[in-house]
């Protein structure tokens, strides 16, 4: 089948994209990705730099492909991450329009690629449980209902991808935020630290340049692997409860 | 060379806690003026940064993902041994061992193989401390599965995703110490070449793969836990990116490189469908649990599945190891899907294909039972195939998964030059000839968690280490040699693509150094990879530069490097005139098609080492030894 692409082509965070329009033979056979192979294999033939997109499993796992297709983050499919689409979901003559997620806080690095790097700055801010290597009692001391070990692992099933901020007009990081938040949240391994994760994942994803929520729930539908909306009034009540008790213990003053 | 392993002396259940106590230790107020820089963020080397930081080291860490979130580890999925025996089904840390060694065929080395073992209880341990969300029983206690190759269920795991669930983990303690600055997180800056000073691994050479900056980073020690090199075969299961340079750049400065021949082809893949696939799916081991593996009776049945009534169909796997059934270990499953297919029994439109048939435990257990079990698997092949498994069997045909072969390193998982050490896939040391479901997880936790904290701290207290400067006649040289290789491939201007000659390298090396192997066909390709190499060098087109996001640049210097790997695997293969676990060479198979190993004369590890390009690499043996698991053909009959 043959395609139309408009694709989003800047050659470096500092300079000015536009969109770029190509022609490409697919077929249904193959996955999303596999067509801008196609469509890179045939620029470099013709001495023309590729398209440049992040991928790397290729399994809709490491979260790494994600760009815009006609207007939505990771193109047509629910619960599908660009490298596991495939053109069997589309048709000849189709008019393709891919964009890079566009989100101050997501600066482009080149064409469909872009910095996430404030993901990793919003984990970095609290997470994680403080475990460190060697201090673990058995694994079976603590039992965990079954319900909340799945509930937790529907959360940690984020895969950071980004599509949540590319959707959300507010580009709000939200779901991202809130599914670390409730992933650790649930178990009784992340209680002790679970109110000051949530001030301090929420005050850097704020500092970061991403927006609030305001309940729209874009990045619900596009998020490929299903992370519910409901995981934002968590973290929501978390931070409440969190900034209560912080005013509480420090006038307490503390142990000093 | 002679290969000292540096087994500790003693009974084996005694040899790491004896280690333990000789090593020497670095004071804690002292770790702070060591710097390490770790080459990797998957399970072996996220845990290795996170664990050495949270010692109070100085540590540097370099992935080539835009997040060591995304390291290839996150793509595993069906679980992590380890010998709780919380099933109280008889399992023990002597019988994982036990399996280990014999499922390897007898080519891995006992003594690493005990203490991975021991440490496997310590991982579930710590995983489940810092809040990995394992699979449980409704008593709130963990759940297991089993796994080919093993008759106990000593699998944890976290719905098909046990290795995201575990990569989290170690990657959320890695951003810990991130936050509390004692790790160095530089993402997206690949490493391209070791720097050896006085014969000790000093440092590295990077290129930062935004601005394209070259530069170097020196330190004290230098891990290496880059993964594995299954991507030479270009078509495989491995993550894209994957590949072998760091560990090839190492071997030219000085490392062995050991049993590069020893690969794994994984028994449940989805099917190729054509000349543009770039990457192969696999369907976890863990759905031979409940799936039966079947082909028609009859050459060329081409009906579908629904209508071959059950009297002819051959569930062969049941029939020729009924002890084992369909979970023989991997290289066995593999190999009798072969035969299946090269009987003209094959399915699907290729008629490379067998059929993973889920109708029974339906049946048995309920969908809803299966669907909990492996819910997302069925989604990724019905969304990759377009077929419900729900309905229909699964196609499944084998493919590259793991290379068992890397770099050779002693007890202490220190490689043949000093201060650098090699964790995870990387390193050749635990598997053998063929590694066991759900041990490669394992094995990355125990080296980056448990081993690598202790050893480490016994070179760096006993290493005679002078500061290196920048401006050190080494790091230049090695600078320019980067330079000069990036500026090579651009200059070259040829006619066809990096692509083009990886996937003719990959048919190259799945033809001639796959599943079945043999003398003529080794040399044919060894010759073959040579032409193709010295065609890359004259015709290879890499476009735009190097200062900025190249990616035809990085795959380009990644192919070079595959090159090299190909010609040493051939040969590796060629030398090793016997069968053993993946290794399955012709000329030497039992009457009944089974591999036939040749202990007498090779049960050793091949240590390969570098003489420089165009020169035959020199072979080390390092002799292999079995005191406790006795050499015996493996039965799964
Ligand atoms: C699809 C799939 C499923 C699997 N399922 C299972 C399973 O269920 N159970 C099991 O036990 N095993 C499984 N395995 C095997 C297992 O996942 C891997 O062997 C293991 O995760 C390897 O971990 P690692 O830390 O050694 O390397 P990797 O996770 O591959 O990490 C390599 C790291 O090195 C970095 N790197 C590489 N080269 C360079 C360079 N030159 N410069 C800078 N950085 C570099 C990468 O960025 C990455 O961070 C599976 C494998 C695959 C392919
Ligand atoms: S490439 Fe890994 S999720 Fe798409």
């Amino acid at each position: 089948m043959k395609l139309t692409l408009h694709v989003w082509r800047q050659k470096n965070a500092a300079s000015q994209g536009k969109m770029e329009r190509y022609e490409v033979e697919a077929n249904e056979h193959m996955s999303f990705l596999e067509m801008l192979d196609v469509l890179n294999e045939e620029l470099i033939g013709k001495g023309q730099e590729p398209v440049a997109f992040d991928h790397d499993c290729r399994e809709g796992i490491c979260g790494s492909c994600g760009f815009v297709i006609n207007g939505v983050a990771h193109g047509p499919m629910p619960g599908t991450t660009v490298c596991q689409l495939h053109m069997r979901h589309f048709k000849a003559g189709d008019e393709l329009y891919l964009e890079p997620w566009r989100a101050s806080a997501f600066p482009v690095v080149k064409d469909l690629v872009v910095d996430r790097g404030a993901f990793d700055r919003i984990i970095a801010s609290g997470g994680y449980i403080s475990a460190s290597t060697g201090s673990a009692p058995d694994a079976n001391a603590v039992p965990i209902p079954k319900k909340y070990a799945d509930l937790s692992m529907d959360a940690a099933q984020c895969i950071g991808c980004g599509a949540c901020v590319a959707a959300c007009p507010n580009a709000s990081a939200s779901l991202f935020t809130s599914a670390k938040i409730s992933h650790l949240g649930v178990l009784p391994q992340g209680e002790p630290e679970r109110r000051e994760r949530a001030l301090r994942m929420v005050a850097t994803a704020t500092a970061e340049g991403f927006g609030n929520c305001t309940n729209i729930g874009e990045c619900e539908a596009v998020c490929p692997k299903g992370i519910r909306l409901e995981f934002i009034a968590r973290m929501n009540r978390d931070y409440i409860q969190a900034s209560w008790l912080q005013r509480q213990e420090s006038s307490a003053g503390g142990v000093g | 060379m002679e290969l000292d392993a540096k087994i500790p002396s003693g009974p084996i259940e005694k040899k790491w806690d004896k280690a333990k106590f000789d090593y020497k230790l670095v004071n804690p107020a002292n770790k702070r003026k060591y710097s390490v820089i770790v080459v990797g963020t998957g399970l072996a080397g996220g845990s290795a940064a996170a664990t050495l930081g949270e010692l109070g080291y100085n540590v540097k860490a370099f992935c080539f993902q835009d997040s060591p979130r995304r390291a290839h580890s996150i793509a595993a999925q069906g679980g992590i041994n380890a010998a709780k025996n919380y099933q109280n089904d008889g399992d023990s840390v002597y019988r994982l061992f036990y399996d280990t060694v014999k499922g390897g065929d007898y080519r891995a080395r006992e003594a690493n193989v005990y203490r991975l073992a021991q440490l496997s209880v310590n991982i579930i341990d710590q995983c489940v401390a810092q809040g990995v969300p394992f699979a449980r029983e409704y008593g709130g206690l963990l759940a297991n599965r089993s796994f080919g190759g093993a008759q106990v269920s000593r699998t944890f795991y976290a719905r098909g995703q046990t290795g995201q669930q575990l990569l989290l983990g170690c990657y959320q303690q890695l951003e810990r110490q991130i936050d509390a600055g004692r790790v160095q997180m530089y993402p997206r800056t690949e490493m391209l070449d070791v720097i050896v000073i006085d014969g000790k691994a000093r440092g590295i050479v990077v290129r930062d793969l935004i601005s394209g900056a070259i530069s170097s980073h020196l330190a004290d020690a230098v891990i290496l836990a880059t993964g594995g090199y299954g991507n030479v075969f270009y078509l495989s299961t491995n993550a894209k990116g994957s590949n072998v340079t760091a560990s090839w750049r190492a071997h030219k400065k000085g490392a062995l490189f050991a049993n590069p021949c020893f690969t794994q082809i994984h028994p449940t893949c989805i099917p190729v469908s054509g000349e543009y696939q770039s990457k192969l799916t696999l369907m976890s081991e863990s759905l031979r649990n409940d799936g039966r593996i079947w082909v028609p009776v009859k050459k060329g049945d081409k009906r579908p599945a629904s209508q071959i009534p059950e009297a002819e169909r051959d569930y062969y796997l049941e029939r020729r190891y009924p002890s084992f059934g369909n979970l023989v270990p991997r290289d066995v499953a593999s190999r009798a899907a072969k035969a299946a297919c090269d009987e003209g029994r094959g399915v699907g439109e290729t008629g490379l294909g067998v059929y993973l048939d889920f109708a029974d435990s339906i049946k048995r257990l309920g969908k809803k039972t299966i669907e909990e079990r492996y819910g997302n698997l069925f989604e990724m092949y019905d969304r990759i195939t377009g077929e419900d498994p729900y309905s229909v069997p699964m196609r499944i045909f084998p493919a590259i998964h793991y290379t068992m072969g890397g770099l050779w390193v002693d007890y202490n998982l220190q490689s043949t030059i000093p201060g650098l050490f090699v964790l995870g896939e990387a390193n050749f040391s635990d598997h053998g000839a063929n590694r066991l479901g759900a041990s490669a997880l394992m094995q990355g936790l125990a080296d980056g968690y448990f081993v690598i904290p202790y050893t480490l701290g016994n070179y760096l207290a006993s290493a005679k280490l002078d500061k290196v400067e920048a401006t050190h006649q080494e790091v230049k040289r090695s600078e320019q040699c980067t330079n000069e290789q990036v500026k090579r491939l651009l200059g070259i201007k040829g006619k066809r693509t990096v692509d083009s000659f990886h996937r003719e390298l990959g048919k190259l090396m799945w033809e001639y150094c796959g599943m079945a192997r043999n003398a003529k066909g080794l040399k044919f390709a060894g010759a073959k990879i040579a032409e193709l190499e010295q065609e890359f060098w004259q015709n290879v087109n890499v476009v735009g530069d190097g200062g900025e996001l190249n990616q035809s640049l990085e795959k380009a210097g990644r192919v070079a490097d595959f090159f090299e790997l190909g010609k040493l695997m051939c040969h590796d293969a060629l030398v090793r005139e016997e069968s053993c676990g993946g290794h399955f060479r012709e000329e030497y198979q039992t009457p009944e098609g089974e591999a036939l190993r040749r202990d007498d004369e090779f049960a050793y590890v091949s240590a390969w080492g570098y003489r420089g390009a165009g020169n035959q690499p020199e072979l080390n043996k390092e002799p292999l030894s079995f005191e406790y698991v006795h050499l015996a053909q493996r039965s799964y009959k």
